[in-house]
């Protein structure tokens, strides 16, 4: 039983280790495929698994909860877990066509499966000194692929990088010791019971500490600026898997840690959180209008997408989470997406700053066509999935006569059309400064199928779960039900057995 | 001792965002070390001091027997200071390579990455 949950932290492992050893030869990118393929069989067992029984739990080592480390997935867990295997899957893929021999020597795939385990481990982990740990996994291996190759671009933003999420790991660190020494436990499912108990001026304080460690993960304001800083720097494969799931783990960690264990005074801590939801989407649009670089436009709109996931966690009303589920899954695809294009246009029209590109649409309209699906999804155009994902936080903030919040996701939307017009109109529209018509049928074919199949790939999926979205609702529905109401989750952890 | 404690990690807290606000990246690298102790001395002191035994389990024992200090805490500082180790020795690399790609490793003058915006 408690196998389907290891797997997806050890699949990773196992292919860091042999992409490693065969970094020298061209085995080690098809080992990254191979083992990222596994990934997505693995977890997609544990995802059906995870809807057939509700919650899983597994106690590691022997030792019974809340002693012992505990592995649990419920039905959000299970789907992140999947969303993220997809994403390894078509990083590594465009990885084959993307990553210089250079930067697979210095071991690129063993950094980016190490970074998947770390993705994973923190999704799947039930014991908040492990999510710790796994915060780690995954922050040193960012740090490795972020500066490979040694540009001085990368460099600069490495060190803003490096300097502000050590930062949030101290804060973390602290406010673990303060609510163990708080409440004497460490498990999750234990703390939601324990916390009850607790001081709650004191444990609002903790909360508050939590919020920023995971503010600064995730990229909210006032903590975002080590996002645009470093993102536009590294290589397209390493920036895409990045945006589309780093600051995911710190949204997932807010949403886990604000449901189960800091929903003692909503009235406080959500309070501050609907303030900053607002102010991070608004911000994180109006920085994206004044870039003109694609990369640093879309660097821009991950801080004000994570503004709509964090308003659906801060209303935390049942429409409202569901809505923060529902953005989760697709804003993951969709932006990871983005930055893989970006790549593309890149190597076909030789730049990703707007004013030195252009006739794509002309000379690549396939790429056109590719491009228009998720970058409009993002705005939210109907049918694709962002509209719903809006929809649904915004009827959300509606609802609970939520007036300014809803005008001000409104507003983002269009804001958002605004940038990814430009992308459209400076990039795909406009003809090429020097003349040249950048076409994919440049591209060595081998080259070709390994930059577009995952593109491809990844719009459909956000077509399909914007045509549809019925099934795909109704699952973020009751993932949404688990988190207002743990009940199961808390159950399954404590009692789990021990094998 | 806790309020000894205490007060040692409010001087350590001070002096360290003291030193990350200065700008200069080598003080900000002193400054973190100081706030990562600063982390660890927390967990140690909520985890409470008790001056007992050692916490062992004698042979053919199920638990230790008396009053035992309390291990968790220690365990954690631990794992923290380990991995604690192995970022400092990343991050002092990285600001290495900073001077030499660079040249400076003032945060005001970093501005490669972002150009500022009348330079482009």
């Amino acid at each position: 039983m408690s196998w389907v949950l290891v797997l997806p932290l050890t699949i990773p492992f196992v292919t860091a280790i042999f992409a490693f050893l065969f970094r020298e030869q061209s085995a080690g990118r098809w080992i990254s495929v191979a083992g990222s393929a596994a990934l997505v069989a693995a977890s997609l067992v544990l995802l059906v698994q995870t809807i057939d029984a509700g919650v899983l739990a597994a106690q590691m080592g022997s030792w019974a909860a809340p002693f012992g480390v505990t592995l649990v997935a419920d039905l959000l867990s299970a789907a992140m877990a999947v969303i993220t295997a997809i994403i390894a899957l078509a990083v590594s893929v465009y990885a084959l066509a993307d990553i210089d021999a250079d930067a697979e020597r210095a071991g690129y795939h063993a950094l980016f499966n190490v970074l998947i385990a770390g993705v994973m481990g923190a999704f799947l982990t039930g014991d908040l000194f492990n999510l710790y740990v796994w915060f780690e996994v995954m922050l040193i291996a960012s740090f490795g692929l972020l500066i490979l190759g040694g540009k001085p671009e990368q460099i600069d933003g490495g060190v803003k990088y490096v300097a502000l999420n050590l930062i949030s790991t101290i804060l973390f660190l602290t406010g673990i010791g303060l609510l163990y020494g708080m409440t004497g436990t460490l498990n999750m499912a234990d703390l939601a019971g324990a916390v009850e108990s607790a001081d709650p001026g004191l444990l609002s304080v903790v909360a508050v500490a939590f919020m920023v460690a995971f503010g600064v993960k995730a990229a909210l304001f006032p903590l975002f600026f080590w996002l645009p800083a470093s993102y536009h720097t590294p290589h397209f494969a390493v920036s895409a898997v990045f945006a589309g799931l780093l600051t995911k783990v710190g949204v997932y960690a807010l949403i886990r840690m604000f449901t189960l264990v800091f929903d003692h005074d909503i009235g406080f801590t959500h309070e501050i959180l609907l303030w900053i939801a607002g102010l991070t989407m608004a911000i994180g649009v109006l920085g994206a209008a004044a870039q003109n670089d694609i990369r640093k436009i879309l660097s821009f709109h991950i801080v004000s997408q994570i503004g709509y996931m964090v308003l659906g966690l801060a209303l935390m009303t049942p429409l409202a989470l569901v809505g923060a589920v529902f953005y989760l899954i697709h804003h993951i695809i969709v932006k990871a997406n983005l930055f893989l294009i970006a790549g593309v246009a890149d190597r076909i029209a030789g730049d990703t700053d707007l004013s030195r590109i252009g006739g794509l649409y002309k000379s690549a309209p396939f790429l056109a066509v590719l491009f228009f699906i998720p970058a409009f999804s993002l705005a939210g155009f109907p049918p694709l999935s962002g509209f719903w994902a809006k929809f649904i936080v915004v009827k959300a903030a509606l609802d609970v006569q939520g007036w300014v919040i809803a005008a001000v996701a409104l507003v983002v939307g269009l804001l958002t059309i605004y940038s990814m017009t430009k992308i459209w109109a400076e990039a795909f529209w406009t003809p090429h400064p020097d003349g040249v018509d950048p076409s994919l049928a440049t591209l060595a074919p081998a080259t070709r199928n390994a930059l577009v199949l995952p593109v491809a790939g990844l719009a459909l999926m956000t077509v399909v779960i914007g045509l549809v979205p019925g099934g795909f609702m109704s699952f973020a529905e009751t993932a949404a039900n688990q988190l207002l109401v743990p009940d199961a989750y808390i159950s399954t952890v404590l009692e789990a057995r021990v094998e | 001792m806790e309020a000894l404690l205490a007060i040692t990690i409010g001087i350590l807290v001070a002096a360290a965002v003291y030193l990350m606000l200065s700008g200069h990246m080598m003080r900000f690298i002193f400054g973190l070390v100081l706030i990562s102790n600063a982390a660890n001395l927390t967990i140690f002191t909520a985890g409470r001091l008790t001056p007992g035994a050692p916490p062992l389990i004698p042979l053919g024992f199920d638990g230790p027997a008396g009053d035992v200090a309390n291990a968790l805490p220690q365990a954690l500082v631990l794992t923290a200071i380990v991995i604690g180790f192995g970022l400092f020795a990343f991050a002092v690399t990285l600001v290495w390579r900073a001077w030499v790609a660079l040249g400076t490793i003032e945060a005001d003058d970093m501005r490669i990455a972002e150009p500022k915006e009348d330079s482009q």
